[in-house]
C-alpha cells in the first residue's frame, strides 16, 4: 500500500489519514519474518534462484538447449556436461534452466488469471450477499466441480494444444478458490464499525470495496496465491508429460520426464534432474506460503 | 434417525445440487462450441463430402438454437446417450461404461492407502506435538504434497519392476475377473499416488488434532486426571473423525484428478489414458462424455460427504 493521500471523489468523505505510530517499515518487517523462520528464507532464495534461471536462461544455460549433438547422445554427467546429454545429444543441464521459464511462466499465467477472476467475484459476492451471493456460490460450487487437470486437457484439446490454454483453464479452475476466501473475509469485514461508518458518509460500495475490504482481505489471499503456484506448477508439470502442455523442441521439465521415461533402461538418471526440480521449486513455494500464513495470522501457530 | 433440523438441512443441500449440475452440464456441452470453426465440419473429419457434413449438422441437430441443443444432449446423456466416438464409431458410453470401473479401482486402492498409512502418522505426530517424529512427519508430508505424482511412478517403475521385478511395469487386470492379480498390477500406480495423499491426510489430522487437544475442553479433561491416552483415542479421534471425512473427500477428488497423468505412465485403460489419447487424437465426443464423468463423479463425491457430515455432526445443521 502507498500512503501518497489521493483526494477522495467529489462527494465523498475524506478520509483522515491515521497516524501510524512505531509501526516498523515493509523492509524490516520482511527481515524480521526470515530471521524467525530460516526454513522459509532458504524457500525464498530458491524461488530467486529459479526466477533468475527463467528470465536470464540464455546467458546462465552453457548450451544452446535445442541444440543436438549425435556425437554425444545419453552421455552420463561430465566436466562438459553437468548433467549428461538427452537423447538427441542436448545439454540436460541447459534444458533445465530453460524449463523453469516453461514452469515460471505457467505459475504465474494460471494464478494470475485466477487472482483477476476470483478476488473481484468474491468482493461482490460477499459485499452484497443475498441472491447475488446465493448465485455466485452456485457457480463457484460448479467450478470447483472440475478436476483442474482435466479440464485443462479437454479445453486444450477444443482451443488447440499449447501452454497457454492449458494453464489458462487451470486458472479459471483455481479461480473459486480464491472466490471463496475473499467472499468469506468480505462477509466478516462488511460488519465491521468503519465500514459501516463508511456506508453513513455516503462512501459507493465500490469506494468501500477498494478502499476497506480489499486491503483487509488480502493477507489471506497472498499465502493462497502461493500456496497455488506449487499446484500450478505441478499441473504444468503433468501437462507437458502428457504432451499437451510445452511443445518440443522448447524445454520444459514435464516434457523432459516424459523423454527420459523412453529411455529409463538405458540412462535412467536423465529423469531425476527435472523431477527434482519440480519438487524444490514446488517445496519452496509451499514453505514460503505456510511460512507466511504463520507471519501473518498469528492464531495458526501451532 | 433424523431430526427435523438435519432433514432441512438436507433438503436445502440437495436443491443447491440441482443448479450445480445444471451449470456444470452446461458447461460440459459448451466445451465443443468452443472448437473454432463449423463443429459440423470438425465432427464429419478430413475429406468429408458436403452432404455428410449436411447430414451430420440435422443428425445431431447442430441447425438448432442453442438452448434445445443443451436439453436435446442432456436427455440423450440421462438415457446414457453421449454419441459415438469419431474414430472407432463405438457409443462413448460403452467405453466409458468400460474404463470408469478400472479408474475407480485405481482410486480407492489408493484413498484407501493414503488413510492407512496417514491416519496412524498424523496421530503418531499430534500425540507428541514438536517431538522428532512430529518434525520428520512435517518434513516427509511437505516433500509428500510437492512430489509430481507421475515422476515418483516413474521412479517406482525403474526400482521395483525394471530392476527388480517385483511388479508389473504396466498394464491392468480387473478386479471381477482376477482380484489378486489386479491388486499386484495396481500396487504400484495406488502407491504412486498415495504418496501425496498419505501426506495430505498425516497433515491434516496432525492439525486438526493438536488444535483439538489444546482446547478448554481436553485441558478439563487432562485436570480431572484422565490418561492422555484415554484423552487421545476417546475424545480426541472422535472429535477429528468428521474432519477425516472432508479430509478423505478432499483425497478421492484430487486423487481421481491425479490418476488421469498415472495412467499413462502403466498404460492402465482407465478414464486417464481414455481422455488424453481422445484428446491428442481429437476425438471430441468422447473427450466430451469423459469431461462428463469426472465431473458428476466429483459432484456425487461431495453430495454424500455433505449428507454424511450432516448424520453423523448434528451441530453443522444448526448452522
Amino acid at each position: 500500500m502507498t500512503d501518497t493521500p489521493t483526494p477522495p471523489p467529489p462527494g465523498q468523505p475524506a478520509a483522515a489519514m491515521p497516524q501510524r505510530i512505531d509501526r516498523p517499515g515493509f523492509f524490516t518487517r520482511v527481515l524480521h519474518w526470515l530471521i524467525d523462520d530460516p526454513v522459509a528464507a532458504i524457500g525464498l532464495v530458491v524461488l530467486i534462484v529459479i526466477c533468475s534461471c527463467a528470465v536470464f536462461a540464455d546467458q546462465i544455460a552453457p548450451y544452446d538447449p535445442s541444440l543436438q549433438d549425435y556425437a554425444a547422445m545419453l552421455e552420463p554427467p561430465s566436466a562438459a556436461h553437468l548433467l549428461g546429454t538427452d537423447d538427441l545429444g542436448r545439454d540436460v543441464f541447459s534444458r533445465l534452466i530453460h524449463g523453469a521459464s516453461a514452469s515460471i511462466y505457467a505459475a504465474v499465467l494460471a494464478v494470475g488469471v485466477a487472482t483477476v477472476l476470483g478476488v473481484p467475484v468474491g468482493l461482490i459476492a460477499g459485499y452484497a450477499g443475498g441472491w447475488v451471493d446465493e448465485v455466485i456460490s452456485r457457480i463457484l460450487d460448479t467450478f470447483l466441480s472440475f478436476p483442474a487437470i482435466v479440464l485443462a486437457i479437454a479445453v486444450t484439446g477444443v482451443l488447440g494444444i499449447g501452454l497457454t490454454n492449458a494453464m489458462l483453464s487451470v486458472g479459471i479452475v483455481f479461480a473459486p478458490q480464491l472466490a471463496r476466501l475473499v467472499r468469506a473475509r468480505a462477509l466478516v469485514l462488511k460488519q465491521e464499525l468503519y465500514v459501516e461508518a463508511s456506508q453513513c458518509f455516503g462512501a459507493s460500495p465500490g469506494w468501500i470495496l477498494r478502499r476497506h475490504i480489499l486491503p483487509n482481505a488480502i493477507q489471506p489471499v497472498l499465502v493462497q496465491i502461493t500456496l497455488l503456484m506449487a499446484v500450478a506448477l505441478l499441473a504444468e508439470a503433468s501437462l507437458s508429460f502428457l504432451g499437451l502442455g510445452m511443445q518440443p523442441p522448447d524445454p520444459s521439465w514435464g516434457s523432459m520426464i516424459a523423454r527420459a521415461y523412453i529411455y529409463a533402461q538405458i540412462s535412467p538418471a536423465q529423469m531425476y534432474a527435472p523431477g527434482i526440480a519440480i519438487l524444490v521449486t514446488a517445496l519452496a513455494f509451499n514453505t514460503v506460503g505456510e511460512s507466511l500464513r504463520e507471519a501473518l495470522d498469528p492464531t495458526s501457530r501451532h | 434417525m433424523l431430526n427435523t433440523v438435519q432433514r432441512k438441512m438436507l433438503t436445502r443441500r440437495l436443491l443447491q445440487t440441482i443448479p450445480v449440475i445444471l451449470l456444470a452440464t452446461f458447461s460440459v456441452f459448451m466445451l465443443l462450441k468452443l472448437l473454432p470453426g463449423d463443429v459440423a465440419v470438425t465432427l464429419a473429419g478430413e475429406n468429408a463430402t458436403v452432404e455428410r457434413i449436411e447430414e451430420i449438422r440435422s443428425q445431431r441437430g447442430l441447425d438448432q438454437p442453442l438452448l434445445v441443443q443443451y436439453g436435446q444432449w442432456v436427455l440423450g446423456a440421462v438415457q446414457g446417450d453421449l454419441s459415438e466416438s469419431l474414430l472407432s464409431g463405438e457409443p462413448v458410453s460403452t467405453t466409458l461404461a468400460r474404463v470408469f470401473p478400472n479408474t475407480l479401482f485405481i482410486v480407492l486402492y489408493a484413498v484407501a492407502l493414503s488413510v492407512l498409512v496417514g491416519v496412524p502418522f498424523g496421530i503418531l505426530a499430534a500425540s507428541r506435538a514438536g517431538g522428532i517424529i512430529d518434525r520428520l512427519v512435517m518434513v516427509l508430508t511437505s516433500v509428500g504434497v510437492a512430489l509430481p505424482n507421475f515422476w515418483i511412478a516413474m521412479i517406482f517403475v525403474v526400482i521395483f519392476a525394471l530392476n527388480r521385478s517385483w511388479f508389473p511395469a504396466t498394464g491392468f487386470v480387473s478386479p471381477f475377473e482376477d482380484p489378486l492379480a489386479a491388486l499386484w498390477y495396481a500396487t504400484l500406480p495406488a502407491v504412486a499416488l498415495a504418496a501425496s495423499g498419505m501426506a495430505e491426510v498425516a497433515r491434516q489430522l496432525r492439525s486438526s488434532l493438536v488444535e483439538t487437544l489444546q482446547s478448554q475442553h481436553f485441558r478439563t479433561l487432562h485436570a480431572k486426571g484422565l490418561p492422555f491416552r484415554s484423552i487421545l483415542w476417546k475424545h480426541g479421534l472422535r472429535n477429528v473423525s468428521v474432519n477425516l471425512l472432508t479430509v478423505i473427500s478432499l483425497l478421492v477428488n484430487r486423487t481421481l484428478a491425479a490418476t488421469v497423468v498415472v495412467e499413462v505412465v502403466f498404460a492402465i485403460p482407465g478414464m486417464g489414458n481414455t481422455i488424453v489419447n481422445a484428446t491428442l487424437q481429437r476425438d471430441f465426443p468422447v473427450v466430451q462424455g469423459a469431461v462428463l464423468v469426472m465431473v458428476l463423479t466429483v459432484i456425487t463425491v461431495n453430495l454424500v460427504t455433505d449428507v454424511l457430515y450432516s448424520i453423523l455432526d448434528p451441530r453443522i445443521a444448526q448452522r
